[in-house]
């Protein structure tokens, strides 16, 4: 073990010099938490701002604010109608991405960093964070758009399923509310002006930029992005969710596969028994094609095409999970056998060879988590996002590491009760 | 443009173009084509056999597919499902995918374990074992996933019924993840013997991308691939699709909310990369009516007239065999999918009679470019590049003039091309007529019969 530590650690040293993995943190004039990776090799520029703006900030009684809100920002803005918007980026050649998640708004520039090209780029996302127009023409438009996806995915029962099982995991938690397409229509544009005057602001920002730029051009930048903010104040998180008791929900649909979803709430973001849950799920169903899961039921039976199980660390206790698809016939032996497979290693933990397997996977795949500038935003900005130590990256090896069969079991033990868990399937026999 | 194409072409592009890949052949005709990118200490390998789907013949469709998946389970040196126990110890990640053109097989892993997927992936190449009781289980596994890819999904469902419409005797016309029954009917030997025809290193070409020295690569290849075997391969018959002369319509029920319309015309493919003029314009006309959320359909349709909730185009110039273009979209609540038909055909139409701007070219261009810039972000993606091209019978070496040829494409032949391959009488149209969960009638609009 000594000597795959010390590995681990020189290749994490060849990696930060190779690539330049040295996140670099300030908090800009504005109060903006600001988070940089300079990585020359490419002409390019990446720069994500993200807010606590996710739909778990939906007011009470209107989900679907926050999504429409972020949807909303580049369909007008400041002098530019949405169609300048999108004909000045195709210009220059830079793409604006992003989007909403339970906790998370975001926006993300792709640009060429050529200062003719960059430019103009950052003064079109400055546009967008400070002045969306919200036009009420082109709200009412989206506003149908999303009726109609709603209604679709009403009719797909992964969608039916996963919806379901949020609202088994969260019941009076606004990650267990859902937007419907009534709770859709009775929005107007100015619950988004509010959302966004309430949200976007400086203090509840936070800027990420990778790519071909210096510190001092960083430190512009990210100010350029802040100052236009108005100062505000952070989002405050709702009552942590509660731990609900176990349940079984089954719905019907005519497809020739049944979807299945087991879990309930686990961990937050930052909690450190996220490593010995991490370094455990890999035998259990995190491990793509060796864990055991895999093992069971897509190998040795047949059942299933896919078959995984994971915990989502978000700003609350995010979701452990397990699903898979099986032909509707065999849905209760199919579950019957993951079940199994879960008690087998909520009783006994993974093996020393499987622990060894999961470690050895964990932290020799470390450098693959880094080795575009796509991935080090990604990893730079939930650091930044959700507060986590400016080492985490550099920690990461050396925690998975040393997690050991007892912690894993448990930390098991405290967030996976089987008495408590939820099950959702949709179209089994 | 001026501007913005000599930036590009920087040192570090032409650099790329002349020296980089590099590329050596085998005794037994493997090909070994090396990417040098030394941003992070990881790399890819892609393996990949000249042999897809269309290579498949009636009653045994999916066969390339089932064997992708038998390729996991083991050799004599290295038994079921250690292949994959193996990359994930060595902190990797593999998987693989079968096309109608080819099949391939990839890893990425940190650079110091690069030696040990070349070994396994030369392994694999001539010596599976394909057991009866494996085949078993794993055709099982393909059933579920066809299951879940095609059956329980609408939209390529209709997708797979309109490509059988479309080509009645190219081999396009069958799914590349077989139909069910093939399935049900297959047997281990039909998969021991695709794989004793088609794997051989004369039949492949390795891809590799990332950290290495393409010097050092080359050795290890001929230690590993270099004693392998090859055989003569079975000459396989041109299988010409007959000229279309009409439209043909299908529509297709499933469970689902929205209709969907999608029109398929035959197009041109990229043959010679040199010679070849309308794909490259194809290319264009499709970034111009649809390549940015200002581009033409989005802006008319979606935007302004609403006719559709959502509208795009498909158009792949690279393929071994027939091109298709594809419009395809939803209609807006209140419209039906002639509607939407109409609303597309009257854009069309507006390209074939007034053509396209310059503005329009220049911005189509100017993506274009940049986004060869963002494509080197990713490894995994320039390895993709290369094998794809690659798999289309034209090589690497023309990835830069067939950009090149992309940015001197004029107004005059996009509009030409418009002309020439937007008629009825190579359209195939596609609806997806939704059908209700739960007995109640669903919003009316689907018209079945023009």
């Amino acid at each position: 073990m000594k000597n795959l530590l010390t590995a681990a650690f020189a290749l994490l040293v060849t990696q930060t010099a190779l690539a330049g993995v040295k996140i670099e943190h300030w908090v800009s004039p504005s109060g903006t938490r600001v988070y940089f990776v300079e990585s020359r090799v490419l002409p390019m520029l990446d720069v994500q701002v993200d807010f606590a703006a996710g739909s778990m900030f939906d007011p009470e009684g209107k989900p679907g604010v926050a999504a429409l809100t972020r949807s909303g920002l580049d369909l007008g803005a400041g002098k530019r109608d949405e169609t300048e918007i999108a004909e000045q980026l195709a210009d220059i050649g830079a793409n604006l991405g992003g989007g909403a998640d339970t906790d998370r708004a975001s926006i993300v520039l792709r640009t060429l960093s050529a200062r003719d090209k960059r430019e103009p780029a950052l003064d079109i996302l400055r546009n967008v964070l400070h002045t969306p127009r919200f036009e009420n023409d082109i709200f009412e438009r989206e506003k149908a758009r999303t009726i109609a996806g709603l209604k679709e995915a009403m009719t797909r029962p992964e969608s039916i399923g996963g919806k379901a099982f949020w609202a088994a995991m969260y019941p009076g938690h606004p990650y267990g509310r859902q937007a419907t397409p009534e709770s859709i229509a009775s929005l107007t544009r100015d619950d988004l002006a509010s959302f966004h005057a309430r949200y976007y602001n400086a203090a509840n920002a936070s800027i990420t930029l990778v790519g071909d730029i210096s510190r001092k051009d960083a430190e512009k930048i990210a100010e350029g992005i802040a100052a236009g903010l108005p100062k505000g104040e952070a989002a405050t998180l709702p009552a942590a969710p509660d731990a609900p008791a176990g349940k079984t929900v089954k719905l019907p649909h005519p497809a020739t596969q049944a979807h299945v979803y087991i879990g309930l709430p686990a961990v937050e973001r930052g909690n450190p028994d996220y490593f010995p849950l991490l370094v455990g799920n890999y035998t259990l169903g995190g491990g793509g094609f060796v864990s055991r899961l895999m093992k069971e039921v897509r190998d040795k039976r047949g059942f299933a095409y896919s078959v995984y199980s994971y915990f989502a660390p978000m700003r609350q206790s995010g979701p452990f999970q397990i699903g898979l698809q099986t032909k509707r016939s065999q849905a209760g032996e199919a579950i019957k056998v993951a079940r199994d497979v879960l008690d087998g290693f909520l009783k006994d933990g993974p093996s020393d060879e499987e622990l060894l397997a999961a470690k050895a996977n964990l932290t020799g795949s470390f450098p693959l988590r880094l080795d575009s500038n796509k991935k080090l935003l990604d990893n730079a900005a939930a650091i930044g996002f959700f507060g986590l130590p400016l080492d985490y990256l550099d920690q990461y090896q050396a925690k998975i590491e040393a997690v050991t069969v007892d912690q894993i079991k448990a930390a098991f033990s405290r967030y996976v009760r089987p008495a408590d868990l939820i099950t959702v399937t949709v179209a089994a026999d | 443009m001026q501007q913005l194409i000599p930036f590009l072409l920087a040192p570090w592009l032409l650099t790329a173009a002349h020296a980089n890949p590099y590329e050596t052949t085998l005794q037994n005709g493997l090909r070994i084509i090396v990417k040098e990118d030394r941003r992070a200490p990881t790399a890819v390998q892609m393996v990949w056999y000249r042999i897809g789907s269309m290579d498949e013949v009636d009653g045994a469709s999916g066969v390339a597919h089932v064997l992708e998946h038998m390729m996991f389970k083991g050799t004599p040196s290295v038994g079921p499902g250690e292949f994959n126990k193996r990359v994930a110890a060595a902190g990797g990640r593999d998987n693989a995918f079968t096309s109608r053109d080819y099949t391939a097989y990839f890893q990425q892993v940190p650079k110091e374990k690069l030696e040990d997927m070349i070994q396994l992936e030369a392994d694999r190449m001539r010596h599976l074992n394909v057991d009866a009781k494996e085949f078993a289980q794993e055709i099982k596994v393909v059933m579920e996933e066809r299951r879940m890819r095609t059956d329980d999904n609408p939209q390529a469902k209709l997708f797979e019924q309109m490509n059988a419409v479309a080509f009645q005797a190219h081999p396009y016309r069958r799914p590349i993840i077989g139909w069910m029954n093939d399935l049900e009917t297959m047997t281990a030997a039909d998969a021991k013997a695709w794989y004793d025809t088609w794997y051989v290193p004369n039949n492949a070409y390795v891809v590799i991308t990332g950290d290495v020295d393409h010097k050092e690569i080359f050795a290890l290849a001929e230690k590993h691939y270099g004693p392998l075997e090859g055989h003569a391969l079975p000459r396989s018959k041109p299988q010409i699709e007959p000229a279309q002369h009409g439209t043909r319509r299908i529509s297709v029920k499933a469970p689902a909310e929205l209709p969907v319309l999608i029109m398929g015309y035959k197009a041109p493919i990229l043959r010679d990369a040199d010679r070849d003029s309308e794909p490259y314009a194809l290319e264009m006309l499709s970034a111009i009516l649809d390549g940015h959320d200002a581009a033409r359909f989005n802006k008319k349709l979606v935007r302004e007239d609403q006719v559709a909730l959502s509208v795009g185009i498909d158009y792949d110039p690279t393929a071994r065999g027939p091109g298709m273009l594809y419009l395809h979209g939803s209609p807006s609540e209140g419209k039906t999918v002639a509607d939407l038909e109409a609303a597309l055909r009257d854009e069309i139409a507006r390209v074939q009679k007034e053509g396209v701007s310059e503005p329009e070219l220049k911005r189509a261009k100017a993506q274009l470019l940049a986004s060869q810039v963002y494509k080197l972000d990713s490894m995994f993606g320039q390895a993709m590049e290369i094998g794809q091209t690659e798999s289309a019978g034209i090589p690497y070496q023309k990835i830069d003039r067939m950009l090149e040829k992309l940015q001197k494409v004029t107004a005059a032949e996009v509009q030409a091309v418009a002309k020439k391959y937007f008629t009825d009488d190579t359209l195939t149209v596609g609806v997806l007529d939704p059908q209700p969960l739960d007995g109640k009638p669903r919003r009316p609009g689907v018209a079945t019969r023009h």
